[in-house]
């Protein structure tokens, strides 16, 4: 497959301070690639490379197929960014700054003007189009700033922690409009902090510390590296916690886990069925009936703290927009595994 | 070239735009005009000494205007800062347009706010008795000279801004380097009540032969010199100093913004 991006050996430093020691990509065209790193790892510093904005001291790297430093211009040309922090021009409306990025695109005043229309129609902005964008909400102006990054099309997207602040439905829209640019054929590289974020999104995920890429697969793949899967079985009461680590442990392969907050007591799930098998009956000989039997796959939390010995960052807490509805399945997860964590 | 122009048009658009949805933006390029017009020229003048028969209203004016150029060093520097910080000099940079386009639209947008300014105070000046005498090309000449000044202190002004990278700052040193540029000048007094080598330093600063070089033009009295090169020939040293500064200040600017990056 044609790759849109290839990054060889970036490396960047900020005074005395080495913000990229080493960073190697490859992103296939028309997949998503998501870098995901803890605050300080180098993702800004990388995506402001790759966009032509910051000069690597070392390394060289193509975007679109065109090298970044001789075809700068080329570069620019078949690219999109969507900065950290939303970058619109807020005494503008929305419409204006679309229509000013599509007069500087060379598409013309009508052509400006069409592409503004329908990216506000594609983004929901239809309603606030003509109001100044320093009265849209955080959600809003982000979906603006991805507009203004596609007025011209771009080939390849590169947006910059895109949900960070947004609340879950927030988060839910933007991963819906960049599956769609994916849908028709754009490359994304996206960096986030939310581990959850790139295990829904991303083809592959490139996990950077320290200025480092220190991992980089599917996520399938990530998550088998930290190993596979576990038998989890919460206890009904602190009584038959006892019991319940007992006879798991007695068919584990590998280390035990025992929660005592949540009673829930969890193995390596090395023989599947059997396993799975000999632990039901050995809990109902007992005349145990546990309150949750659960095989639960490791989550991208696990590999990050596999991985670096760090934490990923939690859930982020929903900013400014209390319309969020919390939605049970998706943060639960993330609850349930930062549970087991204080084990 | 064409697209380089078009582009720096687009741009000078959106500063207009800026101004009609925010009238208050014109208060700044009005009012404080207006205000140094009627405080300099009407209540001081009353107890200055000028040179010539056209009194102190006349003396002022150009001095005035030169002045409010002067400060907009600070208009585009501040400018400058909170589109690097709000993420739209990125944004700019990223598009395949040259990075000039961009420091054009904004030099000339404040440009032309600049002899919005320009176009209040004359009218003011002449209610308080300023006149030109000498015919409407000179008079033109004489605001063109003025609105070079504005235009390269703007540039200046940028280059403050893509390397100070803060607005606080900016404003600072913007007004650590106007204070002695203005003050230190004819623009305000006659220059013979001062000692010698006071005098001296005050008739090199190029802001004293861009006033003298508008008096002249406006036909405005300019009072003696002391002789010295500049203070001789104010229209000649002006226009150099403007075009050097212009020359050095607009591709430094330009580098500057090339690897421009908002303050952390
Ligand atoms: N302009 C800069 N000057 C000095 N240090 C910087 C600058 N930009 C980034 N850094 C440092 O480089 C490291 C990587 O930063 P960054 O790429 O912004 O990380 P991330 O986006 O992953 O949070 C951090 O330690 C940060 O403090
Ligand atoms: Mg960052």
């Amino acid at each position: 497959m044609e790759t849109a991006i290839s990054a060889e050996g970036l490396r960047k430093r900020y005074g005395d301070h080495q913000a990229l020691t080493r960073v190697d990509l490859a992103v296939p065209a028309g997949t998503i690639l998501a870098v995901l790193g803890p605050n300080g790892a180098g993702k800004t510093t990388t995506v402001r490379i790759l966009t032509t904005l910051l000069e690597p001291d070392e390394g060289r790297a193509t975007v679109a197929g065109y090298d970044l430093a001789t075809q700068a211009r080329e570069v620019r040309g078949s690219i999109g960014l969507a900065g950290q922090y939303a970058s619109v021009d807020e005494r503008l409306t929305g419409r204006e700054n679309l229509r000013l990025i599509g007069v500087l695109l060379h598409l013309g005043r009508r052509g400006a003007k069409t592409r503004a229309d329908e990216l506000l129609e594609q983004f929901g902005l239809v309603a606030a189009a003509d109001r100044p964008a320093k009265t849209y909400s955080g959600g809003m102006r982000r979906r603006l700033d991805l507009a203004a990054s596609l007025v011209g099309r771009p080939r390849v997207l590169f947006l910059d922690e895109p949900t960070t602040g947004l609340d879950l439905t927030g988060r839910r829209t933007l991963w819906d409009m960049i599956r769609n640019q994916v849908a028709e054929g754009v490359t994304v590289l996206l960096t986030t902090q939310y581990l959850e974020e790139a295990d829904q999104l991303a083809d592959r995920i490139a996990v950077i510390d320290r200025g480092t890429v220190i991992a980089e697969g599917t996520p399938d793949q990530l998550k088998r590296k930290v190993g596979g899967e576990r038998l989890e079985v919460s206890a009904a009461s602190v009584a038959d916690l006892a019991a319940v680590e007992r006879t798991l442990s007695g068919l584990a392969s590998g280390e035990t886990v025992t929660n005592q907050e949540t009673r829930t007591v969890s193995i390596p799930l090395t023989e599947g069925m059997s396993t799975i098998a000999a632990a039901a009956n050995g809990l109902e000989l007992l005349g145990i009936e546990p309150e949750d039997f659960a095989v639960r796959r490791s989550t991208l939390d696990d590999v990050f703290l596999a991985l670096t010995g760090q934490q990923g960052t939690p859930e982020p807490e929903p900013e400014s927009e209390s319309e969020s509805e919390s939605e049970p399945g998706a943060t639960g997860a993330v609850a349930a595994s930062e549970g087991k964590r204080a084990a | 070239m064409i697209e380089a122009v078009s582009d720096s048009f687009a741009l000078v658009g959106r500063r207009m735009r800026h101004i009609r949805r925010m009238p208050e933006h014109l208060i700044g390029v009005t009012v404080m005009p207006v205000a140094s017009v009627i405080v300099l020229g009407y209540l001081f003048g009353s107890a200055m000494q000028a040179p010539g028969p056209g009194g102190y209203e006349e003396y002022i004016m150009a001095g005035i205007f030169a002045q409010v150029m002067l400060t907009n060093m600070t208009t585009t520097g501040v400018g400058v800062v909170s589109d690097l910080n709000n993420g739209l000099v990125d944004r700019f940079r990223v598009l395949p347009i040259s990075g000039s386009s961009v420091l054009v639209g904004r030099t000339v947008a404040d440009g032309v706010l600049v002899a919005w300014s320009c176009a209040v105070m004359t009218v003011v000046g002449y209610a308080i008795g300023w006149r030109a005498h000498n015919g409407p090309l000179q008079t033109l000449a004489g605001f063109g000279l003025l609105l070079l000044m504005g235009f390269a202190m703007s540039w200046l002004g940028a280059l403050l801004g893509l390397v100070l990278r803060n607005v606080e700052t900016v404003s600072a040193v913007s007004g650590v380097i106007m204070m002695p540029l203005a003050f230190l000048s004819n623009a305000f007094v006659p220059l013979d009540g001062l000692p010698g080598w006071l005098r001296v330093l005050a008739e090199w600063n190029p802001v004293s032969a861009v006033v003298s070089a508008s008096r002249d033009l406006f036909g405005n009295e300019r009072g003696p010199t002391s002789g010295a090169f500049p203070a001789e020939y104010p229209l000649p040293t002006a226009l150099a100093v403007l075009v050097a500064l212009l020359a050095v200040v607009v591709p430094l600017a330009g580098r500057a913004y090339r690897k421009a990056s908002a303050q952390r």
